[in-house]
């Protein structure tokens, strides 16, 4: 058992005992769901199906059906697809980089930000697929001998080195996810006394049974897990900017974009963390396990990661200017005064100026406020990358070609669908599976449990 | 030949590791140890050896860095050399940076898939698999050490039933396998 310092804020509420984790955790499976769920889930399924149906719609008629022109060749798409993967960066960082540093307070938040990462990419993944047109031919972003001659996919495109790293992301996420699910689906198949119930849990759980040599390759595949998918993080948003900054259109064409990518991504993926937190400890009473020190924890993420963001706005601002091309300081200058300025101060007030607020130790404590700024940061980090992508291109070199873009319905519907299905499956996941990692949080029940850090002995033995 | 399994068990994991250590002293084999998350500690007392399963990520990884290699140098160098800009075409290392991030991408790819069936494997934790715990609360807030007679031929049940009289425990179980 691992002691820490007194003055450490306990990570767990309360006089919890092994039982009571186990009954906290899977009370919310086990009873009936409460109305609000059923309300909130149809709400999801609607507006997921109406995305669904745009889907279709767009993949019938083309994707003349969304509001791109010839200059635009990019817009919508491609910026929820990036603002969706920019989500599903957090739950790997906090489950991955966060094991590797010690950081028991990620216990708490792993399981459901990793599932939020999931749904996210799988979101993200969408856009990229409809954008082809023709769904049915995606798998010509494979190597596989075809039928064309000895025709294949280009490895220098970061377009395809895009393909490579999201579906490594997304399926390594998968199982880190999973293999981390197997010992709790194991604890709900033991308690559950409905026969389907007993059944699917069983299925779930792979037959896990706690042997101490399956513990021990079980921390160990933990482990190294989290070692592969630390650099995994950082270099798939990585190469997501790549798109951009390999290309030489002014505005997109920048060296800082990698890191600046990565650090706005976690920055995003957090802030949707805590919206969904927020309101899932609330709904699902894990008051005792996600607490305000959690939710400061994230804050100061937030804020960091805001500040790198913040810096490297200005610093690419400063750059297009120092460097002398008369292009790249117009697309910057365009960027903040053109007709897009409305987008860029958007982006500037929620992305610079909010994360700034953190730095208040009332304020990065109080939920409420959490909550706001969270929603605040989502809505930024979208305006963020419209602005990268649409204000870059849409004045380009001839000033004849000059456009502008304006989302056509099925632009939005496609959008708002993404959000729906994103909830259909963030609902199902609170519904029926364990939200918390309650074998992983008995583990530091002892050492960062409220009880224990009060009771006079936590210091005296070891 | 018939065997008999005893389950001695516990409610904390500290008490169940001290007993363990108790019954090892006393050249006991415990043969398994059921929990509900890792004992740090027990796998020394009860003579687990460390897994290799990091070695075969290694291996796992390294089989898909050569893929990756030998794949792009065959796609890209030897079987249709793009002409991209008029750039060196002709040579794997002079191409490599662009080859780096999908390289990457692949050796993580395999090692961690690779790792994790062979993890799932090895453990024959598979869909659909019975469990094997002894006792369902092992799952939630049991401890339960498994001591086959079958494996301790130096002490008879009696003596066995002596020590851990001694020792303490929260409930014993005997089970007859055939």
């Amino acid at each position: 058992m691992q002691k820490e310092a007194a003055i450490r804020e306990p990570l767990i509420l309360g006089h919890k005992t092994y039982h009571d984790v186990t009954e906290d955790v899977c009370r919310p499976i086990e009873d009936k769901a409460p109305k609000m769920w059923y309300i909130l889930f149809g709400i999801a399924l609607v507006i997921g199906l109406y995305g669904v149906g745009s889907i279709m719609y767009l993949l019938g008629t083309g994707i003349g059906v969304w509001g791109l022109n010839k200059t635009i060749g990019w817009a919508w798409d491609i910026t929820n697809f990036v603002w969706w993967v920019g989500i599903g960066h957090a739950g790997t960082l906090i489950s991955a980089v966060l094991l590797l540093f010690r950081q028991k307070w990620r216990m708490a938040i792993n399981r459901s930000a990793e599932a939020m990462t999931i749904f996210a990419v799988f979101m993200a993944g969408t856009f990229p697929l409809i954008h082809m047109g023709r769904l049915w031919v995606g798998y010509w972003v494979m190597p596989i001998p075809n039928q064309f001659g000895s025709l294949w996919v280009n490895f220098n495109s970061p377009l395809l080195w895009d393909v490579f790293a999201i579906s490594t992301y997304l399926s390594v996420s998968l199982v880190f996810w999973y293999i981390g699910l197997i010992p709790d689906f194991a604890t709900i198949r033991d308690r559950a006394k409905k026969p389907l119930a007993k059944k699917m849990y069983s299925i779930l759980s792979f037959g896990w049974s706690g042997r101490a040599k399956h513990w021990n390759r079980f921390e160990l595949v933990s482990l190294v897990l989290a070692g592969l998918a630390t650099p995994l993080v950082f270099s798939v948003h990585s190469i997501v900017s790549f798109d951009f900054a390999t290309s030489v259109i002014p505005g997109w064409h920048t060296t800082i974009f990698p890191p600046y990518f990565v650090a706005g991504a976690v920055f995003s993926g957090f802030a949707m963390v805590q919206t969904l937190l927020l309101i899932m400890r609330k709904a699902m009473g894990l008051e005792a396990y996600i607490h305000t020190k959690h939710v400061e924890y994230m804050n100061i993420v937030i804020m960091v990661t805001g500040s790198i963001v913040g810096t490297a706005y200005i610093t690419e601002l400063f750059i297009s200017w120092y460097s002398g091309v008369e292009y790249e300081s117009y697309a910057f200058i365009n960027r903040a005064t053109g007709p897009y300025w409305w987008a860029y101060w958007s982006m500037m007030t929620c992305n610079v100026v909010s994360p700034q607020l953190m730095w208040f130790r009332p304020l990065r404590r109080s939920l409420l406020f959490t909550f706001f700024i969270s929603i605040v940061v989502n809505i930024g980090m979208w305006f963020e990358r419209y602005v990268i992508i649409v204000t870059s291109i849409h004045r380009d070199y001839i000033p004849a070609a000059w456009s502008m873009h304006f989302p056509s319905h099925i632009d939005i519907a496609v959008y708002i669908g993404t959000i729906g299905l994103f909830f259909v499956f963030f609902l199902l996941f609170a519904r029926f599976f364990p939200v918390l990692a309650l074998n992983e949080v008995k583990t530091i029940l002892k050492g960062s449990g409220q009880s224990y850090k009060e009771s006079p002995d936590y210091h005296k033995h070891h | 030949m018939s065997d008999k399994v005893l389950y001695v068990m516990y409610d904390d994991d500290e008490v169940l590791k001290n007993s363990a250590k108790k019954l090892v002293a006393k050249g006991v084999k415990i043969s398994e140890v059921f929990s509900p998350f890792p004992i740090h500690g027990i796998d020394p007392i009860i003579g687990v050896k460390n897994t290799r399963l990091g070695i075969m990520a290694f291996l796992y990884g390294l089989t898909g860095l050569t893929l990756a290699t030998v794949g792009m140098r065959y796609f890209m160098i030897v079987d249709w050399p793009m002409n991209i800009g008029g750039k060196p075409n002709f040579s794997y290392l002079e191409n490599m940076l662009a080859f780096v991030p999908i390289s990457f991408e692949f050796t993580v790819m395999c090692a961690a898939h690779g790792m994790a069936i062979t993890y799932l494997l090895r453990n024959k934790t598979l869909p659909g698999m019975p469990a094997q715990n002894p006792d369902p609360r092992t799952t939630d807030d049991k401890f339960v050490m498994e001591i086959r007679l079958s494996e301790n031929h130096g002490v008879t049940e009696a003596e066995l039933d002596g020590m851990l009289q001694e020792i303490g425990y929260l409930e014993l179980d005997k089970k007859e396998l055939k």
